[in-house]
């Protein structure tokens, strides 16, 4: 009696009352349906090779289409929508979250159906990017999305990338289905810190969401290990799966974040973190900051993410306990060789991978191209200007067969004390990498 | 020198380089010109009966790789293009290696050639937009079907058919048709370019070439494109316009093509006003900020307050009324901040917070406990009265959210005046005000949140809410839970920073 009288009370107060709209038109649900999933930043549509099916539709070549860009730069590869955006869940970041009050819309699976085969006929979309709020309850969600990627697969025999997004929590038997159907499978992690989601989003447990991380990713290795045996195993998720992380709502800094990426990474084979920086909007709860977080910050955790997983570098050599934000005004890569003279020059001609990788405007790509010219042919700086190295960058940090940086190149860049450099050259010997610097071979 | 017009096609070039290569010819006696392009007069009486100065390389060998890069760069329409292939090739012969050095001047061309027709390759592949037509491509009254005397077939009048034009910048037509064939096998589906045209039967397999066509030879709509625009116009954030980035991906050449161009402009014009509308109604909503003054200390907010305009409620309120900080000991610092809603008919009145009924209640359960009221800071969440007049009476009504969040900077300098190390809110006014407007009271009273404000903020009913119950025994209970939290606030307050917030709870 007394439950009762409260959740009257404090639900009328608490809760505007959810109006059903009455008969919407396709075009207004995918209005709503896609403004609400645009805040999801995944667009990827590569990692998987799927052959067309006979009689079906649709191939998935593996490198990924952008079949167009809006306004805001951003590439437009598969049809990114909800299920709906009716959600139990009040995730004071999202834009549909219970309390917030917006249209809402609610497809049916066969809709989504239709326009994913009208749209990918037309060669408009690679595939279909599917997500939905929380209705009723994980198990149902999870249930829905499987269903719309079901119908696609076995019914129209649909070639097409799907990426579904897993509901945490739900039953691992629907995420065994929905593997079979995908080609990427992702949970949200949503926020940097166990102590993030508690203030932000009270509904989610950053135990919950791992655990159906791990579920995909046990899954995977058991479907990979089947097809090693036997090429006719089904497969699970292809393109493997990914997950979001919104910055800059909460205090934590570059390194949780960046820590927390590498966890993620390496305990559940993630292909992808996504960094979304937060973006205000009207009626903001207190809870959250007032400013965006800046572009240029998610940039740079872009950055470090490529540096970890292409370049050898580890997410905390990149910031350091007593300064752990990234520098807006450089790159991550520049940083740390301003912190580490000792390590440069380094020689083009004939330097490890490892090393000439840590060079400043030089991409992997240019360093495998470079490895694979050295052998035949010294190169200059010339050279490596017609491969679009950023020369200007990497000078100071290394030899070519035309070029030694001066002393005082070096240490402008990298704003140590000259005492320290000759400290430093003196301390290695032979095979250090400063003899060049000062002809003491 | 030997002048050979080389058709744009590959194996033209390759049939004339491996006779010449045959032959001897060093890459300085021939030129190998486009034969899509007129020569000119003097250059072809210029020419005469040349001997080849090379090595003769009577079985010439070649990598695989260059083979599948020259059929690429063959595809573009650099009129250079032979000459390069050629002089490349005649290299390779002393020089198996060559290929490897991206450095080399020739190697790089070839590598950007090849770049381009990769690129172009892509975008087409991207952006062909098909559009649909309720017709037959095999019949040949079909006004889309160039190429219906070729596809051999059954009339289906049932039939779809989808259409598309393109124009690419290089003749890659035959290089692209096989991906649409993988990807849209059981598709009748045409490709109409200015250069070539290209068509398939799902039925037999098979691509038919034909010529090139103009735009007006394909179908101008289809009614999937309205959906699509709609989609392109909801996906996409107006407050990160970026459209450099945009047009870098999607050069300008490309949009003649795109049916969701159509919309761009607008979507530019009107992003600018849409993030400039949110912000405009943010500027807009009603806030105390501009009366609450820079010096954060009782007495100067307390002085300005009685001035504040900062939302309409001033307009019926007797006066304003401000907090009380604990009298007993005004340099004391205070433990305990305690939040209300708003005052009532008696507060408006005397100009003090919880004197009227609620505050009776209140009295009563910090009596109970023990608490001296003198030494805790009180005061509202709203500064003034909100009512309606019913006859003599002025009926209380609840602040609505956008008068709680005008009147927060109050607040908040009273916070950052007093700097209580716990506050406690009482109803979810208060708790709205300082833990988000989506705080459940229900759900997360009695427990212990960190804030930028304090360290430590309990919620719990606000104590007007025991005179509003139905009945005693309800009453009572919620007493003893207005009393319970009461207690939690004022234990975590004595006991400082030895309280750990429990927040694992939740």
């Amino acid at each position: 009696m007394f439950l009762s009288f409260f959740a009257r009370i404090f639900y009328t107060v608490s809760c505007p009352r959810i109006q059903l709209p009455t008969m919407m038109t396709v075009q207004q649900k995918l209005e709503i349906l896609a403004d609400a999933a645009k805040y999801d930043a995944s667009c990827a549509s590569s990692g998987a090779k799927r052959a067309a099916t006979p009689g079906g539709i649709g191939s998935t070549d593996g490198t990924g289409i952008c079949h167009s860009y809006t306004p805001d730069g951003r590439c437009v590869s598969l049809l990114k929508i909800l299920l709906t955006n009716f959600c139990t869940y009040d995730c004071v970041f999202c834009v549909n979250r219970v309390s917030s009050d917006i249209r809402r819309a609610r497809f049916a699976p066969e809709e989504v159906v239709a326009l994913t085969l009208d749209f990918y006929k037309r060669n408009y979309i690679e595939g279909l990017f599917l997500s939905s709020g929380i209705i009723q309850s994980p198990d149902y969600t999870m249930e829905q999305l499987v269903a719309v990627a079901r119908i696609l697969r076995q019914v129209h025999r649909f070639g097409g990338y799907i990426h579904l997004k897993t509901i945490p929590g739900c039953d691992p038997k629907l995420i065994a289905e929905a593997g079979l159907f995908a080609d990427r499978l992702s949970a949200n992690i949503e926020l940097p810190t166990q102590q993030d989601l508690v203030q932000l989003a009270p509904e989610k447990k950053a135990a919950v969401i791992e655990s159906t991380m791990g579920e995909i990713a046990t899954r995977k290795d058991e479907a990979d290990e089947d097809r090693r045996k036997s090429t006719l195993a089904p497969r699970f998720a292809a393109a493997g799966q990914s997950t979001q992380m919104v910055i800059g709502a909460t205090a934590a800094t570059d390194r949780e974040i960046l820590s927390t990426a590498t966890h993620l990474y390496s305990a559940y084979k993630l292909r992808r973190v996504y960094y979304t920086g937060f973006s205000p909007y009207p009626e903001a709860d207190t809870r959250l900051p007032l400013k965006p977080a800046p572009l240029i910050r998610e940039h740079r955790l872009y950055q470090s993410d490529w540096l970890v997983r292409f370049y050898g570098f580890q997410a905390s050599e990149l910031t350091t306990p007593e300064n752990p934000s990234l520098s807006l005004s450089e790159d991550p890569k520049t940083t740390w060789a301003k912190a580490h003279p000792e390590f440069f020059p380094i020689d083009i001609n004939s330097a490890p991978r490892e090393a000439l990788l840590r060079i400043p405007g030089i991409g992997h790509k240019n360093v495998d191209r470079i490895l694979s010219i050295r052998r035949y042919h010294l190169l200059t700086l010339g050279d490596l200007r017609k491969l679009h190295v950023r020369v200007k960058d990497a000078q100071p940090y290394c030899i070519a067969a035309d070029h030694l940086p001066s002393a005082p190149l070096l240490a402008a860049a990298t704003t140590v004390p000259d005492t320290d450099l000759v400290a430093a050259a003196t301390q290695l010997d032979l095979f250090a990498p400063l003899s060049a610097l000062t002809g003491s071979v | 020198m030997k002048r050979i017009p080389i058709q744009p096609d590959f194996y033209d070039w390759r049939t004339h380089a491996r006779t010449l290569l045959q032959e001897g010819f060093a890459p300085e006696d021939v030129d190998l010109t486009d034969a899509t392009i007129a020569t000119t007069l003097q250059l072809a009486l210029e020419d005469e009966d040349p001997r080849p100065t090379g090595t003769h390389v009577p079985t010439p060998h070649v990598p695989k790789t260059y083979l599948e890069a020259a059929e690429l760069a063959a595809s573009h329409r650099s009129p250079d293009r032979w000459n390069l292939l050629y002089r490349i090739l005649y290299r390779l012969q002393t020089q198996p290696e060559l290929l490897r050095i991206e450095v080399d001047t020739d190697i790089a061309q070839l590598r950007s050639l090849v770049q381009q027709v990769r690129r172009d390759l892509h975008k087409m592949h991207a952006f062909v937009r098909f559009r649909k037509v309720e017709a037959d491509p095999m019949d040949e009254a079909n006004p889309f079907a160039p190429h219906a005397s070729t596809l051999a077939g059954n009339v289906n009048p049932l039939a779809e058919h989808f259409v598309a034009w393109y124009q690419p910048d290089h003749r890659i037509l035959h290089l692209a048709a096989p991906f649409f064939a993988e990807r849209f096998a059981s598709m009748h589906w045409t490709v109409l370019t200015p250069d070539a045209s290209v068509s398939w039967n799902p039925n037999s397999k098979q691509l038919a070439f034909g010529p090139g066509l103009p735009r007006e030879h394909a179908p101008q709509a289809d009614e999937l494109e309205t959906l699509w625009r709609a989609y392109y116009s909801s996906i996409f954030n107006p407050a990160r316009l970026n459209p450099d980035v945009m047009r870098s991906e999607m050069p300008v050449r490309y949009w003649k093509n795109l049916p969701e161009i159509d919309v761009l402009p607008q979507l530019i014009t009107q992003s600018a006003n849409r993030v400039g509308a949110m912000v405009q109604t943010q500027a807009l909503k009603p806030s105390a900020a501009p009366f609450v003054p820079a010096e954060h200390t009782l007495p100067v907010i307390n002085a300005a307050m009685p001035s504040c305009k900062g939302c309409d409620l001033y307009l019926h309120a007797t006066q304003v009324v401000p907090g009380v900080a604990p009298s007993a000991h005004p340099s004391h610092t205070v433990e305990l901040m305690m939040v209300g809603e708003q005052p009532g008919d008696q507060e408006d009145r005397a100009g003090k917070p919880f004197v009227g009924p609620a505050g009776r209640v209140l009295d009563r359960a910090l009596e109970e406990l023990g608490i001296d009221r003198s030494t805790v800071y009180v005061t509202n969440a709203v500064k003034h009265f909100k009512f309606v007049q019913r006859g003599k009476l002025r009926l209380h009504q609840n602040p609505r959210m956008s008068e709680i969040t005008a009147c927060r900077p109050w607040l908040l300098a009273e916070i950052d005046a007093v700097r209580p190390r716990v506050i406690l809110c009482l109803g979810s006014s208060a708790a709205k005000s300082l833990l988000g407007g989506t705080f459940g009271l229900m759900r997360d009273h009695g427990k212990i949140f960190p804030t930028p404000y304090a360290n430590q903020v309990v919620a719990t009913i606000h104590p007007s809410a025991v005179l509003r119950a139905r009945d005693q025994p309800s009453g009572e209970q919620l007493y003893n839970f207005l009393k319970d939290d009461l207690a939690l606030a004022y234990h975590a307050a004595l006991h400082g920073s030895s309280v750990q917030p429990d927040v694992t709870s939740v």
